[in-house]
């Protein structure tokens, strides 16, 4: 298992999950390509040396396990989907308020009203 | 058998397609509910085949089970598989006859997502290797993630984000967790696992069990990982909530059960059990604070999951009994309680219980269907939640997991409390100030009625057929506590 590799997924996820915790859209996607980046790699060197091509036919002794670059393909698909699905998302919510911002959940929302109230109140 | 097994995945997924293609909206449905149909009819038919014959596995294109695809069809996922896609079938007709007057723009997509979201069902059931596990949770997860936004009103993309970006998060660790039981073991078969997992060392096998209960966590809004359940759900059209709920963290659960037991994540329990009492709890006093019904019943989502991981969590067999009868219970009932939810909804124009009132008068119906669903829910006989529920926690007493049987019945206590408080909100008093029954309600009333009533006849049946059942789940159980069986049967 190649000591590079493993940093880099390292890395890359970091950065990552930096990113999703943004609070601006955009970086939460660029995190998610990272993370899904990271991810394929983590599939990759779970999947043992680098080896030969592992084409059908070729009899070569030391060919890379297949297995994994297959399980890899499917998971990049997937994440280039969604990636696009969350751009849709961004954009939409560009359209709606003009930034990308997540807003708060209706319960956050609910107890700041309660407590803008109370300091009134208070007043 | 393998026809069967190939229905129940592609039927819906056709449909889906034929569906997007068609160019009026009766040859949709028509071609949604055939799809829909004939995948729930071949579930009911694996079932009785299975409980006569044993296991049947199907190899896709005949791999080895090393490398390739197989489709295991073992009581376990023949008894939860039937239960889901007739609730999916019968919210498609209430969804028909509601005309899809509450989707706003675009109401053509529902049908075909339900489609390919009920394959994904299909196939997170019967799979029987966690990378086509998490291929068909990604299915499902797509065509959530688009019904849940697809009006595009700004509350949903709201709700919608958090919805997306957990489950993205949880699907990105399902990634990495595949990678680490195949780096540790060569395999993502899940009889080899089975087989491997418990030479491993400790601390690497309890690592990845906890790694996947996270995972599967998530997905199930277990404590304290369920944020995002309560405030994406009711954004959502009520007759895709009614799908949600009754499913989407019941599969979550499902995987658990089936990975744990089958791993044999023992040492697990103690912490799967306190996870479980605060579920419960939570979920409960949040259901308690909310003022709106579908806000009520999301909260209660959660505390009812709390019932199945304490099940699982107790790891003997009749806790897992209890937690297979739990999970098979429960699908109907939150679906019924949304579907009333939806009904209510549409009479009244809101699920506010500050503006509505009086429905018991004027709507019987949809107050006996809310009453029986509701005593259901917070398990008092006759009902179906008792049975579940008295499965799950004399299991408790048989373990002598004294602290969270006390904290089940008290989570049963305050479900039953905020029953009635949506019963008394929106049942009896008087109707609310603004008249609104004069309002002509949109869409077929008989079909959304029947629809509703052939569900909770569904769970009544379940309260009668009760003794079969819980030898079905009790067999269920024990193939999956005994990973020899399984072991040979999928992977000789």
């Amino acid at each position: 298992m190649s000591v590079a590799l493993l940093a880099t997924v390292g890395g890359l996820t970091s950065v990552g999950l930096y990113l999703i915790t943004a609070r601006s859209l955009s970086r939460v996607i660029l995190g998610f390509s990272l993370l899904g980046h990271a991810g394929v790699l983590a599939l990759l060197t779970a999947g043992g040396p680098a080896g030969a091509a592992p084409i059908a036919g070729v009899n070569n002794e030391d060919i890379a396990n297949a297995l994994p670059q297959a399980l890899a393909l499917t998971a990049i698909v997937i994440s280039f989907g969604l990636t696009l699905f969350l751009l849709a998302l961004a954009g939409r919510q560009h359209q709606l308020s003009g930034d990308d911002l997540v807003e708060d959940d209706l319960e956050d929302q609910r107890i700041a009203r309660s407590d803008t109230t109370r300091a009134d109140a208070d007043r | 058998m393998n026809v069967l097994i190939a229905i129940t995945i592609l039927a819906p997924l056709l449909a889906a397609a034929a569906g997007l293609a068609a160019s009026s909206s009766k040859v949709r449905d028509a071609t949604t509910v055939a799809g829909l149909g004939a995948a729930a009819a071949a579930a009911v038919a694996l079932l009785v085949g299975v409980a006569d014959n044993g296991t049947h596995v199907a190899r896709v294109g005949s791999w080895d089970p090393e490398l390739g695809i197989v489709l295991v069809a073992d009581l376990f996922a023949t008894l939860v598989l039937p239960v889901a896609l007739t609730i999916i079938f019968v919210v498609e007709i209430f969804a028909i006859g509601q005309r899809r007057t509450a989707w706003g723009a675009n109401p053509e997509l529902a049908g075909p997502l339900l489609g390919v979201l009920t394959a994904g069902v299909s196939l997170a059931m019967l799979t029987g290797d966690l990378f086509t596990l998490f291929v068909a949770f990604e299915l499902i997860l797509v065509s959530s993630y688009v019904l849940i936004t697809h009006q595009g009103r700004r509350s949903q993309i709201r709700a919608g984000m958090t919805y997306v970006v957990m489950n993205l998060l949880s699907s990105t660790l399902f990634i990495f967790g595949i990678a680490f039981v195949y780096a540790a073991t060569g395999t993502v078969n899940m009889a080899l696992l089975a087989e491997r997992v418990p030479e491993l060392s400790d601390g690497v096998r309890l690592g990845i069990g906890a790694w996947f209960l996270i995972v599967f966590g998530t997905k199930a809004a277990i404590f304290p990982l369920f944020s995002w359940l309560p405030d994406s759900y009711p954004t959502a059209p009520t007759t895709i909530t009614a799908v949600f709920a009754g499913l989407l963290t019941k599969i979550g659960i499902y995987a658990m059960i089936r990975f744990h037991t089958l791993l044999g994540m023992d040492e697990l329990g103690s912490i799967m059990l306190i996870i479980a009492g605060a579920t419960m709890i939570i979920g409960g006093l949040g259901a308690l604070a909310q003022s709106d019904v579908k806000r009520i019943l999301s909260f209660h989502i959660i505390s009812q999951i709390g019932y199945m991981l304490m099940g699982l969590g107790l790891f003997s067999a009749a806790g897992v009994t209890g937690a297979i009868l739990f999970l098979v219970h429960q699908m109907p009932i939150k679906t019924v309680l949304f579907l009333v939810g939806g009904l209510v909804e549409n009479d009244q124009g809101t699920s506010n219980l500050d503006r509505s009132g009086g429905l018991a008068r004027r709507r019987p119906i949809i107050a006996a269907f809310f009453a029986i669903s509701a005593l259901s829910l917070a398990g008092l006989p006759p009902f179906s939640g008792f049975v579940a529920k008295f499965a799950v926690i004399s299991a408790g007493i048989d373990a002598a997991a004294t602290p969270v049987v006390a904290i089940a019945l008290l989570a049963s206590a305050l479900t039953l409390f905020s029953m009635t408080k949506i019963w008394l909100g929106v049942f009896w008093g008087s109707p609310p100030e603004v008249e609104v029954a004069d309002r002509v309600a949109p869409g077929n009333r008989a079909t959304m009625l029947a629809a509703t009533g052939i569900a909770v006849a569904g769970t009544l049946t379940i309260s009668l057929f009760a003794g079969t059942l819980f030898d079905l789940s009790e067999r269920a159980a024990d193939d999956l506590r005994s990973s020899t069986t399984y072991i040979s049967q999928v992977a000789p």
